[in-house]
């Protein structure tokens, strides 16, 4: 258990950073540095962390950093761990990246490191579009949602990326959110100590590009979960689990309505009124849901495949 | 198999360069983008006598601009503080207040 | 020191092996598929003390490889013809970075249509990019370049990254007898892995992050004092390699019976032996022609052009390549170095594997040469020797007709 009283009294972010206000990327990072400290060497691809990193020869990220060409983050990561090996040091290397360096443009570096199984921990902070040059439509962004290119609401469902990685047999995938620190810092922590890739997706409310005032970060954040849009869950060595955050939303009837996430953001004003559009995302809702009762129930060997067939 | 047999720990030698040199490199530092106090248009003003001590606001500020105390009393850093309003939010007690700024971050 | 039979492609595995190379990453791309295939077999059979990290895609070999020499492991890759293409990119990010790196590229023509033949559209399109860019002759060149190269990248005085050319099949897959020194000797010689940076918990520093615009020029411009630094060092580490092991080039440019020459052929790459060998014929014809091969095509070898430049009668240059829409890239730094002070001619030939023999050189040298006796000053930029079948037909009747 994470208690925040017992984080040390200590620098975690980097303040006059260049990041917007209320920006959900500045929290993450600065979680990140509350779970693994100072032994951490991060891969960035372009995205809004580059620019958060404000002018040179300053950096507003309180890590060391190897930016990197967008569609290049797992690959790079690959290759710095492996000189760390190579020479004895146990650092532990973090690729950050968005939902269009991770699901998009950067997809295939990262499903050819989840492949050879890198000793790296692959954070996708996910703020739904790709808000860096200006909110434009990506994979991740969900059914419905008002972009720079989608200007009648995205036509598509977001991209189911912690499934997708689930049936790369790594030994950890996780999903985490801003509005739970506690529970992203706990994964973290578990994730650094798994040899192999781990994955954790990292819901992160943007209040520019989704249209919400910068101090209700936390609040979007949590209702995402609340409604049981994005549910919190691990999946470690073949083994499926709901995080406790999310478990009670498992019952349908314990979830807060996705009409009451969906009107405080600006990004979805144009279907308030239009019942059948909100009824495709509550269906959404149920298909994740469906994938995860599924998973539940059929995992639990213990064993990544991976393990079985090395026996 | 001498796959992942690593034996030898070969570490390179970091050489300062010897031509007129000026790589890309950055260092960790506050300010990268200057006094972003400057950017506020409302300030957080915490409640002493409220506050509980419960750290939420420490712990969501995005800008590392809760300073947090010994004691797990807190201050805003006025320098960096953004104004996004998120500890206000946060706070169970309601000892944030968020008050409009004169003009943009005046400190 | 042994001499071994082997491909161009295995010669560069095996310098690639005494250079203690730790990190290994690349994509299969015919033809430089058996540097890999070596180099992995030479890791998995415990011979090579490295890691091989076989990765989905180019662009991901080259950032591989640049991450981990970034974190301070000596890292090679390979690649050619469409996978460089693919890792355009990263070519660029890792000049940018000032991260000294080795990788080898078998030039080779680009789609479409498919071909895998000799071309080197590929290589000289990453002439812009910061590397310093060769092109070996022979395969024992490339094995030499191979091993000088760690050195020339990882100078003090350059760190920058370096690409060593080697022709697709005439080279990468012609078997020739290759001395290869002992690990004890290249030990001796090739210093442990020096950089300017690393990037890891201990440094702290970060790479890349967004600067004043005036920084970013200042950046480029210490490339270019880079690659000027390059030159002295590319010599002398030409000099030393000689000294150590019984072979040196010439530094930047290889000349042939360029002392006493009225003419010059400007050639880089494995065809330099034709251009060798038609000197030979043309000599003896009464045609006093020398050959300046060009080893590194960046640095460009200004003073040298320049200095054959102001005593010869014509330039004549051989380009395996196109800058569409102007001329043969060789040819146009050529031009600029040669300021209008000889006759040039630019010649575009064998692309895409077309068989350029000695003679088709003595006939288009000689051609220029008679022409400059009889004209005085020529200057024919663009000169296509087309291939055999094609030659001397209108072009209108050559191109199949579908419409």
């Amino acid at each position: 258990m994470v208690i925040i009283h017992k984080l040390p009294n200590r620098r975690y972010g980097m303040p006059g950073n260049a990041s917007c206000p209320g920006c959900p990327e500045s929290m993450g990072l600065r979680y990140l540095k509350m779970a693994l400290g100072d032994k951490a060497v991060l891969v960035i691809p372009a995205g809004c962390s580059s620019v958060i990193q404000g002018i040179g020869p300053k950096s507003g990220i309180n890590f060391p950093i190897l930016n990197i060409a967008f569609a290049a983050a797992g690959a790079a990561a690959s290759g710095m761990k492996a000189a760390f090996e190579v020479q004895g040091k146990d650092y532990i290397v973090v690729v950050w990246a968005g939902d269009g360096g991770t699901a998009d443009i950067g997809f295939q570096a990262l499903s050819g490191a989840a492949e050879r199984n890198e000793d790296i921990i692959y954070i996708c902070v996910d703020n739904e579009a790709y808000m860096n040059t200006g909110i434009q439509r990506s994979g991740l962004t969900p059914y419905g949602a008002w972009t720079t290119t989608t200007w009648t609401g995205k036509k598509e469902h977001k991209k189911n990326m912690p499934f997708i990685l689930i049936a790369h047999d790594v030994p950890y995938v996780a999903t985490a959110s801003v509005g739970y620190p506690h529970d992203f810092i706990e994964k973290l922590r578990k994730a650094a100590k798994i040899k192999g890739f781990k994955y954790i997706h990292l819901h992160a409310p943007d209040p520019v590009g989704w249209r919400f005032d910068s101090s209700l970060t936390v609040k979007v954040a949590q209702l995402a979960v609340q409604t049981g849009m994005w549910p919190l869950f691990e999946y470690e060595r073949g083994s499926f689990k709901l995080s406790p955050f999310s478990k009670k939303y498992k019952d349908p009837s314990k979830r807060v309505p996705v009409i009451e996430y969906l009107k405080i953001q600006g990004r979805f004003k144009h279907l308030l009124n239009k019942p059948e559009e909100i009824k495709k995302i509550e269906e959404y809702i149920e298909r994740t849901w469906w994938w995860i009762d599924l998973l539940e129930r059929s995992t639990n060997p213990a064993k990544t495949a991976r393990e079985l067939l090395n026996k | 198999m001498g796959e992942n047999k690593i034996t030898s720990s070969q570490t390179c030698v970091i050489e300062p360069p010897k031509t007129f040199f000026w790589a890309p490199l950055s260092k960790p530092a506050p300010a990268a983008s200057g006094k972003t106090g400057t950017w506020r248009t409302e300030r957080p003003v915490i409640i002493q006598e409220k506050c509980v001590k419960c750290l939420l606001c420490w712990l969501y500020c995005p800008e590392d601009a809760i300073i947090r105390k010994e004691d797990n009393s807190v201050e805003v850093d006025y320098e960096y503080c953004k104004g996004c309003g998120i500890c206000a939010a946060v706070c169970p007690v309601d000892a944030i207040k968020m008050v409009p700024e004169e003009w943009g971050g005046k400190q | 020191m042994t001499i071994l039979t082997l491909t161009g492609n295995y010669a560069v595995a095996y310098a690639v092996k005494l250079a203690r190379v730790k990190v290994v990453s690349a994509y299969p791309i015919t033809p430089q598929t058996t540097i890999v295939e070596k180099l992995a077999e030479m890791i998995e059979r415990g011979e090579m003390d490295a890691k091989m990290i076989r990765v989905e895609s180019e662009h991901s070999a080259l950032a591989t490889v640049y991450g981990a020499a970034s974190a301070g492991a000596r890292a090679f890759t390979a690649t050619a013809s469409h996978g460089l293409l693919y890792m355009h990119e990263m070519v660029w990010w890792v000049a940018g970075a000032r991260m000294p790196l080795v990788m080898a590229v078998v030039s080779r023509a680009i789609g479409p249509p498919w071909n895998i033949h000799v071309d080197h559209q590929d290589i000289f399109d990453q002439r812009d990019s910061g590397w310093i860019i060769s092109m070996a002759q022979e395969n024992q060149e490339a094995f030499d370049l191979t091993l000088q190269a760690f050195r020339i990248s990882e100078d003090p005085r350059v760190y920058l990254p370096m690409m060593v050319g080697l022709e697709a099949f005439i080279l990468s897959h012609t078997v020739a007898p290759v001395d290869v020194p002992d690990q004890k000797e290249v030990d001796e010689w090739l210093p442990p892995r020096r950089q300017p940076y690393v990037i890891s918990p201990e440094t702290n520093f970060v790479m890349g992050n967004i600067v004043p615009d005036e920084d970013y020029m200042m950046m480029r411009l210490s490339i270019q004092k880079a690659m000027e630094a390059a030159k002295e060092v590319i010599k002398e580490v030409d000099r030393s390699y000689g000294k150590k092991f019984g072979r040196e080039y010439g530094g930047l440019v290889e000349c042939k019976k360029c002392e006493d020459a009225d003419y010059i052929i400007i050639i880089a790459g494995s065809w330099s032996g034709e251009a060798k060998m038609a000197i030979e014929d043309l000599r003896e014809e009464g045609y006093r022609v020398g050959v300046a091969r060009i080893r590194f095509i960046r640095p460009w070898p200004e003073e040298e052009i320049s200095e054959l430049a102001s005593k010869v009668k014509g330039i004549i240059v051989f380009d395996r390549a196109v800058s569409f829409g102007s001329k043969g890239p060789l040819f146009l730094d050529v031009a600029t170095t040669v300021n209008g002070r000889t006759s040039l001619r630019g010649v575009i030939a064998g692309l895409g594997g077309t068989e350029v023999r000695k003679e088709h050189i003595i006939e288009v040298t000689k051609e220029f040469i008679n022409k400059v006796e009889e004209e005085g000053r020529v200057f024919e930029p663009e000169y296509w020797l087309l291939p055999d079948p094609y030659r001397g037909k209108p072009l209108e009747e050559v191109a199949p007709r579908w419409w």
